[in-house]
């Protein structure tokens, strides 16, 4: 009975009320303001010092009451909760800033023109530079899917164990972990070694970032492949069908869904890519639908060049921004845009294809 | 079209592992044949030899003869391909093709492998196959939908259906019941002896109230010791076999002693 | 052999088994035809380097610039600059991306941890140039009262020696860029090897009434040192090889030089590709190619450390 009767004041420990965290952070705040308003500083400073504070107070409070252990954990849950909180600031910063800055100029007249002949303060378009993304993105995914889905394939179907799979893993590896610009590098070494020095135009960024997909594609139908229970392949087996109808006709329509989604964020990884295409196709102002003759424009390479090259204010306008910024933002905001449509595309197509179950 | 089965001396290799040794046996056409032994014997190993799907895995080979009406399977230039269509095979778990519907299950064979039919053709391959594997009656008012919607047993006989779709000569069933419930299990013992009229079966089971139920021969699979290849220890006709056996070891397992 | 003729299909089925066996092998080869076509590009990626980049080491002095008289005085610096800048980007990302992965894996409510993941995803998605565009016009604009203070107050640690740049456009900023461009990377990677801790130790640890973060400390850190190593390789892999976040932010040169809050910094080798391609003569495109081969080679290096720490860590996690 004694021992009944002890244990639980052993067992409670002093702790600190539930409603601490909440009174800690208004006395944060509030300590964050008056210093701040003493010092004239502005919101964010306010804030940040606010932060600060609850995140050592809180565990001072509980290292007094609770003791060391309970006080580092305290301190540790505030720092991570914090970082994360601080991890959100500049994507939301980022965001924000391109819609905000973006979204007034992104209007009928700009999506349907190109820079030809655009001067001072004329507004100017990203026509030919939409036409030139998709150009070139849609030259890279015919090169890119083809090979990286023949290469999953072997290394799933055909090459499992081999000495030539592992080389090529390897590579694949290696590939994944190309510099884009040296991609762009590569694309341009090989076409200057066959049209001369000067020579630019769209392939040569097309293969650079075929060079860069074809990696994603072959990890990701790699791994849909392997998802494909090997009950499927040997009833088609069984049914006397060929490997290659079995590959083509059992194991390819079971993990499509999972393939195209890989294949969709591998373009929407490549869409934004602006070193390779800079070194490779170049800037040019006009539309341009030949893929292997002349520069082409794409959107990031569209919003580099504005950038480095916004022109002047134009005298007598209230913009206080020269007008390449303005079109580098709304350009930015309809690639995001872009690279945003694509990822749910490829999540929702993830979703339909999902192996059914029928029920 | 159901043919017999003729296996001399056949040895079953994994690389440099032999899976199976100097099997011998005539399984005979018409007739249900079921193997049983304790696990890791080889017979579903030697099952898979009989129309080579154990080639899937690399490094498989076999020694010996397997003669399917007077044909060797093993012969170079016999593909694999045309013996798997000859002799079809059911496995332990129900597979239907996932993104197929249950009418396309039925025709995979025969779609598969790009044969053309007419319409009314296939619509009359789908129905008797179904009926064929006792599953018509419950499918026939929803064709369209996905096999993977069916139960375990409607599943299994689905696979059937898909198995006989192409008119084998032979029907290999890897343990076709081990992932069923008691009654649908009944429903493919069922199937079993209706289909014995027209295919020569051959099946291997877990189970010998199933071998006794439904086999009209029982080969004895066991191992000598752990390690060593499986071996064949007794083929009789299954009542001898369940009455009189001639090995004691088969008495023993029978009997219940191990395994 | 007295079944000889028996065994002979009929004529039939051996036309047809032609057919098939040809569609069989013109798939298995088409399969491994694409599998060498990865081995002969990756091959070519070398060798067409190769061959326009080794013109590139001994061309006129001249196009060097600077006054650099050979090639490895003109990439002496911008290997610098690239590792320097990189460096300071780890710096930046890595206890976030650690804190961030840890907040998904162990403290974030499970309802939250799943959106979460997935706007760190959102973040790896951001095309670089307008991380660029973002950091030369926007954090530029917010940092410059901190990299005034710094270059005030800070400016006897020779990072900060200053002057300090009017404009924000510094390598600090650069940098922050950098940093959380890099960030969802470490994340994706250590979560991943947090979650895979085994549970049972992470059970035994609360079973002998460990706090939540001693836990973290005893369990979980531990096994996944390898992983978290190659995340945080891999993100330097990365920072690297970028070049439009470096390029766009601040004004550069190819110098030894700590100071990151002047009017310039170190040049990286990919700032130095991406300001040079479009005026470059043959001779000057030889030398960046070269100096893209040596990026290439450093970068193949960090990301061999990567991949070999994480099969490491497989091996220690199937022990």
């Amino acid at each position: 009975m004694n021992a009944v009767a002890v244990a639980p004041s052993t067992l409670a420990h002093p702790r600190l009320p539930r409603w601490a965290p909440l009174v800690v952070a208004v006395a944060a705040l509030a300590v964050g303001a008056l210093l701040g308003l003493i010092l004239g500083w502005g919101p964010v400073a306010i804030v940040l010092l606010s932060g600060l504070l609850y995140v050592v107070a809180l565990p001072a409070w509980s290292r007094v009451l609770e003791g060391r252990r309970a006080a580092t954990d305290r301190l540790m849950t505030n720092l991570v909760w914090g970082a994360f909180a601080v991890v959100c600031v500049p994507l939301l910063w980022l965001l924000w800033n391109v819609v905000q800055k973006g979204a007034p100029h992104v209007t009928v007249h700009f999506l349907t023109t190109s820079m030809r002949g655009v001067f001072g303060s004329m507004e100017g378009g990203i026509l030919h530079a939409i036409q030139g993304t998709v150009i070139v993105t849609l030259a890279a995914t015919v090169i890119a899917v083809p090979i990286g889905l023949m290469t999953a394939i072997y290394l799933i179907e055909y090459g499992r164990g081999s000495r030539l799979a592992k080389v090529i893993t390897f590579l694949v590896d290696v590939m994944t972990g190309i510099p884009s610009i040296v991609a762009g590098l590569f694309a341009l070494s090989l076409l200057v070694l066959f049209f001369g020095p000067a020579f630019r135009a769209g392939i040569g960024g097309a293969i650079a970032l075929a060079l860069l997909m074809t990696p994603t594609v072959v990890r990701s139908a790699e791994e849909m492949l392997r998802l494909v229970p090997s009950d499927l392949r040997e009833a088609s087996f069984a049914l006397g069908v060929p490997k290659w109808r079995t590959i083509l006709k059992v194991v390819m329509p079971t993990a499509i869904g999972g393939i195209v989604t890989g294949v969709v964020l591998a373009i929407s990884r490549v869409i934004g890519e602006t070193a390779p295409l800079l070194v490779t196709a170049g800037y040019n102002d006009s539309m341009n639908g030949n893929l292997f003759s002349g520069r082409m424009t794409t959107l990031p390479v569209y919003i580099f060049n504005q950038y480095k090259t916004p022109g002047a204010v134009p005298l007598g306008a209230h913009a206080a921004d020269p007008p390449g910024y303005a079109r580098a933002w709304a350009a930015a905001l309809v690639l995001i845009v872009i690279v945003m449509i694509l990822n749910l595309i490829a999540r929702i197509i993830g979703k339909i294809f999902a192996p059914k179950t029928g029920r | 079209m159901a043919k017999s089965i003729d296996v001399q001396d056949l040895d079953i290799f994994y690389g440099d592992f032999k899976a199976v040794e100097g099997v011998s046996m005539t399984i005979k056409a018409k007739s249900v044949t079921a193997f049983i032994g304790p696990s890791g014997c080889g017979k579903s190993t030697f099952l898979r030899s009989l129309n080579r799907m154990h080639e899937v895995i690399p490094g498989a080979r076999v020694e010996g003869k397997v003669m399917v009406d007077g044909m060797s399977l093993y012969d170079p230039i016999v593909d694999p391909v045309e013996v798997r269509r000859r002799i079809g095979m059911v496995f332990q778990r129900p597979n239907p093709f996932p993104t197929m519907s249950i009418y396309e299950n039925v025709l995979a064979g025969n779609r598969l492998n790009n044969k053309r039919m007419p319409k009314s053709e296939a619509d009359d391959v789908v129905e008797k196959s179904l009926r064929g594997a006792n599953l018509w009656n419950e499918v026939k008012d929803r064709l369209g939908k996905p096999g993977m919607g069916l139960s375990g047993g409607q599943q299994q006989r689905l696979c059937i259906a898909r198995a006989i779709a192409v008119e084998p000569e032979v029907l290999l069933m890897d343990e076709p019941c081990s992932a069923l419930d008691p009654i649908s299990t009944a429903a493919v013992e069922d199937l079993i002896h209706d289909l014995k009229s027209s295919y020569t079966i051959v099946i291997v089971t877990h189970n010998m109230q199933q071998a006794a139920r439904v086999s009209d021969d029982t080969g004895f699979f066991n191992l000598k010791a752990a390690g060593k290849p499986g071996h064949l220890v007794e083929f009789n006709p299954t009542k001898q076999m369940f009455t009189n056996p001639d090995s004691p070891d088969t008495e023993a397992y029978i009997s219940g002693r191990f395994g | 052999m007295s079944t000889g003729s028996s065994l002979t299909p009929p004529p039939a089925v051996s036309a047809r088994r032609g057919r098939l066996a040809l569609g069989d092998r013109v798939f298995a080869a088409s399969a491994r035809g694409a599998g060498l076509l990865i081995l002969l590009a990756l091959a070519g990626v070398f060798v067409f380097l190769l061959i326009q980049g080794i013109p590139g080491l001994s061309v006129d002095p001249k196009e060097y610039g600077q006054g650099f008289e050979t090639f490895w005085q003109y990439v002496g610096p911008l290997l610098f600059g690239t590792i320097f800048i990189s460096l300071l980007a780890l710096i930046v990302a890595v206890p976030f991306a650690l804190a961030v992965a840890l907040f998904i894996s162990h403290y974030a409510p499970r309802r939250l941890a799943t959106p979460v993941a997935y706007v760190i995803d959102l973040l790896a998605a951001v095309p670089s140039v307008v991380f660029g565009l973002w950091g030369g016009r926007a954090l530029s604009q917010a940092l410059k009262p901190v990299i005034n203070w710094l270059g005030d107050y800070l400016n006897w640690i020779p990072l900060f020696k200053g002057p300090a740049s009017p404009n924000g456009q510094t390598a600090l900023t650069a940098a922050l860029v950098l940093g959380v461009m890099i960030l969802p990377i470490i994340t994706a990677i250590s979560r991943e090897v947090f979650a895979q801790t085994p549970r049972l130790n992470e059970e035994a640890a609360i079973g002998l009434g460990a706090t939540r973060w001693e836990v973290i400390r005893l369990a979980v850190l531990p096994y996944a040192k390898s992983g978290v190593i190659a995340g945080i390789m891999l993100g330097l892999g990365r920072a690297l090889g970028e070049t439009m976040a470096v390029t766009m932010v601040y004004s550069s040169s190819p110098k030894y030089m700590l100071n990151i809050i002047g009017d310039t910094s170190p040049q990286t080798i990919a700032a130095n590709i991406a300001n040079n391609y479009a005026e470059a003569s043959a001779d000057k495109q030889h030398v960046l190619i070269a100096a893209g081969l040596v990026l290439f080679a450093f970068t193949f290096v960090v990301n061999f450390i990567a991949r070999w720490a994480i099969g490491r860590g497989e091996r220690k996690l199937a022990r």
